[in-house]
Formats: structure tokens, sequence, C-alpha cells
């Protein structure tokens, strides 16, 4: 493969393959953020992978107090799934266990979609009988009684069928410290990119993976190609100087932010440069048959 | 974009029936067609050009000047556009209207907004009774939209009230949100008596007022859905707004009916 040096950081001439998903937004407040942000983080948990959870969901952002349609402080979180069904599924379970269980929260659409999906449509029935409809300003709510007061939750919420899941970088690094100082350094810039998430821990994934295994059923197994310990024992991807490779998966409302959150990862990996982060930057693909979405590195350099 | 405007000669002899001057019928129409559409409410023919001076302009937007309480239905099935009104206005301005803006600079008689579904309408000075209530026979009054008074409002206002929001700046008269079905009545003031009579959901907001013994006391509240409203309704009517941000008193009621509705009391300390 040929690279690309990028203030001495190696750049691999390919490029991050992404498949289209199901997405939507909620946005989430409390009377004060830190009760907002656990409320997000409560409903964003066990979420990092479709695979084994259903869905991929993460913050995209806090709001403040003048963003948020009640006027406290908030959080907007995005919840990608692969149908129409297991979003709604995941997003009705999620809200009802999660926010509706959080000291002093409300819900809100986060997301004006071509489509909606129910959201207080689905978690009315708390309310026994005793929830009150309120529509106005354009927006439906329904105010459920709860033992501190009320959850007010919209009736619906937007979907959009343009999401982008899967991009994705892979950092590589001559320590796994240096590597994980990449890596929180992309995450950190990811965050703050609008429509965009990294939905594994602190955005950061370890566990790469391939598709398929030598065993029966099982339908994805370690990345044995970026794995440093089997360095000489396949064909591996990695250099000699390569100690320790972490991967950040990013999925976006659009193509877009995806590929803005891409873009901000790989500069915040420059700016730390070799000596302190990672020396080679690459990218997970299936070839480019299996999904639509290529997101070439060499496109989004600083 | 000039407006229409249509400026009333004399206070008119008999009372007139404004519902054919709304922008979606007068849309294309010359000055010589508006002119000759008859108004009269008796057997004496009145028309436009007999009781008004026609200024053309776009009838997406209407002006009446010189308005009078003898002017019934103006605004009547409004769907777009804005009508503005300078005066007072007889019964049933508004009524059934499903969008746009109605403005009465004045005041306007009973059966404001009756049957209303959609749109905006505000008037600077007082109401009759009924605002958005019903007429006799029909089963719901108005189910849609937004009206705000700055005066007063006599009695039942909301009666029926099935969706939508009434704001008054002032006082109501008895019987204020009368067999509401759901919906929300905001009185800043002081309502008349017995408020909320037989309301079986739906949501009433009273600066003060004495309510019947089939209310029940639900305790001081500060609820964020007051707050949606309250930021909905900034820019609309900011003491209105204020009113809801406090800490509210809330009743539920009326236990003599379904008793699914509340009333809040505001100005709670």
């Amino acid at each position: 493969m040929r690279t690309l040096t990028v203030k001495g950081i190696r750049i691999d001439d390919t490029f991050a393959e992404a498949f289209g998903m199901r997405a939507t937004a909620v946005i989430i407040t409390a009377d004060t953020a830190r009760w907002a942000r656990q409320a997000a983080i409560t409903m964003t948990g066990f979420a990092t992978s479709v695979i084994g959870c259903g869905c991929e969901a993460g913050i995209d952002r806090p709001l403040d107090a003048r963003a948020t349609p009640d006027g406290r402080p908030g959080v907007r979180v995005l919840l990608f799934a692969i149908s129409t069904s297991e979003l709604q599924k995941q997003l009705s379970a999620r809200v009802a266990q999660c926010v509706l269980t959080s000291p002093g929260s409300a819900c809100y659409a986060g997301l004006a979609g071509e489509e909606s999906l129910r959201l207080g449509n689905a978690l009315r029935y708390f309310g026994d009988g005793w929830q009150i409809s309120k529509r106005f300003g354009g927006t439906h709510h329904w105010r459920i009684p709860v033992m501190d007061g009320e959850f007010v939750c919209d009736a619906t919420t937007g979907l959009t069928k343009r999401a982008v899941g899967g991009g994705n970088l892979l950092i590589m690094g001559r320590s796994a410290q240096a590597t994980l100082a990449a890596a929180e350094a992309a995450a950190r810039a990811i965050e703050k990119v609008a429509d965009a998430i990294a939905p594994f821990p602190g955005g950061i994934v370890r566990s790469g993976s391939k598709v398929g295994s030598k065993y029966k059923g099982v339908i994805a197994s370690t990345n044995d190609a970026y794995s440093p310990t089997l360095k000489g024992a396949v064909k591996t991807a990695l250099d000699a100087d390569i100690a320790s490779v972490l991967e950040i998966v990013i999925d976006g409302l659009t193509s877009q932010a995806v590929a803005d959150a891409m873009r901000a990862g790989i500069a915040a990996i420059v700016k730390l440069g070799p000596k302190r982060g990672a020396v080679r930057i690459g990218a997970g693909n299936y070839g480019g048959k299996l999904g639509p979405h290529h997101y070439h590195l060499k496109d989004l350099l600083p | 974009m000039t407006p229409l405007v249509l400026t009333l000669h004399q206070r008119p002899a008999q009372r007139l029936d404004l519902s054919p001057l709304v922008p979606h019928l007068l849309a294309g129409k010359s000055a010589m067609a508006i002119a000759q559409i008859e108004l009269q409410t008796t057997r004496m023919r009145v028309t436009v050009g007999d009781a008004f001076r026609l200024r053309m302009g776009d009838a997406q937007h209407i002006r009446f000047e010189g308005a009078c309480d003898r002017l019934d239905r103006v605004g009547a099935g409004l769907s777009a556009g804005e009508i503005e009104v300078a005066g007072d206005v007889g019964i049933q301005a508004g009524r059934l209207m499903t969008g746009g803006r109605l403005m009465i600079r004045g005041s306007a008689g009973h059966w404001t907004a009756s049957g209303m579904k959609g749109g905006a309408i505000e008037i600077t000075g007082s109401a009759g009774d009924y605002v958005g209530g019903p007429l006799a026979g029909e089963v719901a009054g108005m189910r849609g939209g937004l009206v705000i008074v700055r005066g007063n409002v006599g009695a039942q206002a909301a009666d029926r009230l099935r969706r939508g929001m009434i704001i008054v700046e002032g006082d109501a008269g008895e019987y204020a949100g009368s067999r509401m079905i759901a919906g929300t009545l905001i009185i800043r003031r002081k309502a008349g008596a017995l408020p909320g009579y037989l309301m079986k959901r739906g949501t009433i907001v009273l600066g003060e007022g004495a309510l019947s013994p089939t209310f029940a006391d639900c305790g001081v509240h500060r609820l964020v859905a007051m707050r949606l409203v309250a930021g909905y309704l900034k820019p609309y009517s900011k003491p209105v707004s204020a009113l809801l941000r406090g800490p509210l008193r809330r009743f539920a009621g009326d236990m003599a009916v379904l008793g699914n509705g509340e009333i809040f009391f505001g100005n709670e300390s």
C-alpha cells in the first residue's frame, strides 16, 4: 500500500467503508446539566454496536438552556439502527427505561425528519389514564404524572433514512500509551462535530473486528491483521514499529457529518504529532463492495 | 404589497354579514366585482359598494377601517392571509377560521372565534360571551388555533373548547371554560363565578377566582409543561408568560363530570 506522510504521520492510501442507516435524535433536558447528561449517558449505555446492542447511540452535544424547548439545560442524543422497526424498538425502550426514570427529565424531538417515530405516543400509557395531551405551536406534547412531578415528552421525533454508520479511523502508534493519547485527541475533536457520534466507550474501540470466524455461527471475530501480538503469525497489516492499534467508529446523520468527523479526528491526531501520539492512520473497509459510502483518507487531510 | 382597504362610510342601518370578504373569496376579483358582493342580513339589499369605500390592493391582506359593532362574521372562514380591522366588530368574528391572522384593533361581540380550527386572532379591546364557543346545536367549540384578547371577555369563554388556546389578559365573566373538552384557557386577572364549570379535560390558568367545591386541591407546582406554554406565548403576551413561569396551585376537576381537567392559580408564593 502506498502511504502519504503528513507531519511525520503515515496516512494509508485507503478508505473507510460505511453503510446507510436509520437514525433519530432526541433532546433530553433536566433541572441541571448534570442530570440531563446523566439521563443521556444512561440512555446511550450498551449501545456501541448494532451487532450486539440493537442500536448505536451517543451524545451529539450538550445544549445551553437557551437552545432547548423548555429553557433548561439539555443534551442531544443520536440513535442509529439498521431498520426503522429496530430503531423504534430501541428508542421506546431506552426512553422508557432511562429517560422517563431520570429525576426531573423531559424528552423532545431532536430531529425534523421526513418521517417520524413514536416517542410520547408510545410512552403515554404509563400515565394510566392521567396523561395529558397538549398541542400548540405545531408540536404535540404528552404530560405524564410521575413521582417528582410530570414527565413531558414530545409525541413523536423525526427519522432520517440518510444516516451513515461505520465511518472509521485506525490509529496506530509505537506504544499503547501514545496510541491512546492520539485516539483520545481524535475522540475529543469528533465530539465537537455536529450530527455525528462515536458510539464506543469514550469514542474508542480496541477490539476492531473482521467479518466471519473459523467457528460456526460467529459472525464477527478479532481483526488479526491489526493485532500487534499476532504480527509474525498472520498476514499482518502492521509495520514493525506499530505496537498498538485503536479504532474510532463514527455514525452521522448525514454522509457529510461522517466526513467532517473523520476530518476533525485526523486533524487532531496530526496536531498531536508522532512523538506523543500516533505514527500511522489507516481505515477499515471490506474491499468497497459492501458499503455505498467511501471516505478516502487522502481527501480528509488537514 | 398594498392591502385591500375597505372604509365604512357610516354605521349601517342593519347588521351586515362580512363573511364573503376573506382573502380566498376575493382573490382575483376586480374592484367592480367586489363592490357588487351582497352583505345584507335583512331584505334590504346592501352591497360592499353601498357600505364601504374600496381601495384595491392585494386581497391576501384586507383592512377594514372605521368598523363598528354591526359588522358581523368578520374573517369567518379565513384560511390564509391577514385581515386587520380598525374599530369594533359584531358577533362571530373569525368563526370557523382555519388559518391566517385576524387582528381586531377594537372590541368584538359574542361568539368570537366560534368553532375556530386554526390560525390566530388578536383583539386589542374586549370580547363578548362564548369566545371560541359552539353555536346552538354544535357539539364542540374551538378546536385549534390561538386567540388573544387584551381586554376582558364575557361569560362562558372557551365553552366546549376542544383544542387550541385562548388567552385573556384581563378578566373573564362567569363560567369561564364551561364544559371544556380539552385545550387551554388562560385568564391573567380574575374569573367570574364557577370557572371550569363541568369541564371534562383541558387546562385553565387563572390569576384569581373562586372555584366550585367539585375541584380538588393538588398542591403548588412548577411544571415543565407550563414553561413550554410560557415560552410559546412569550412573543404574544409577556405578562401571561410571566404568570405561567411562577409557581402554580393545581386543582383537578370538574369532579361533577369526568374530572380530568385542571385549573391552575397563578401568583402563588
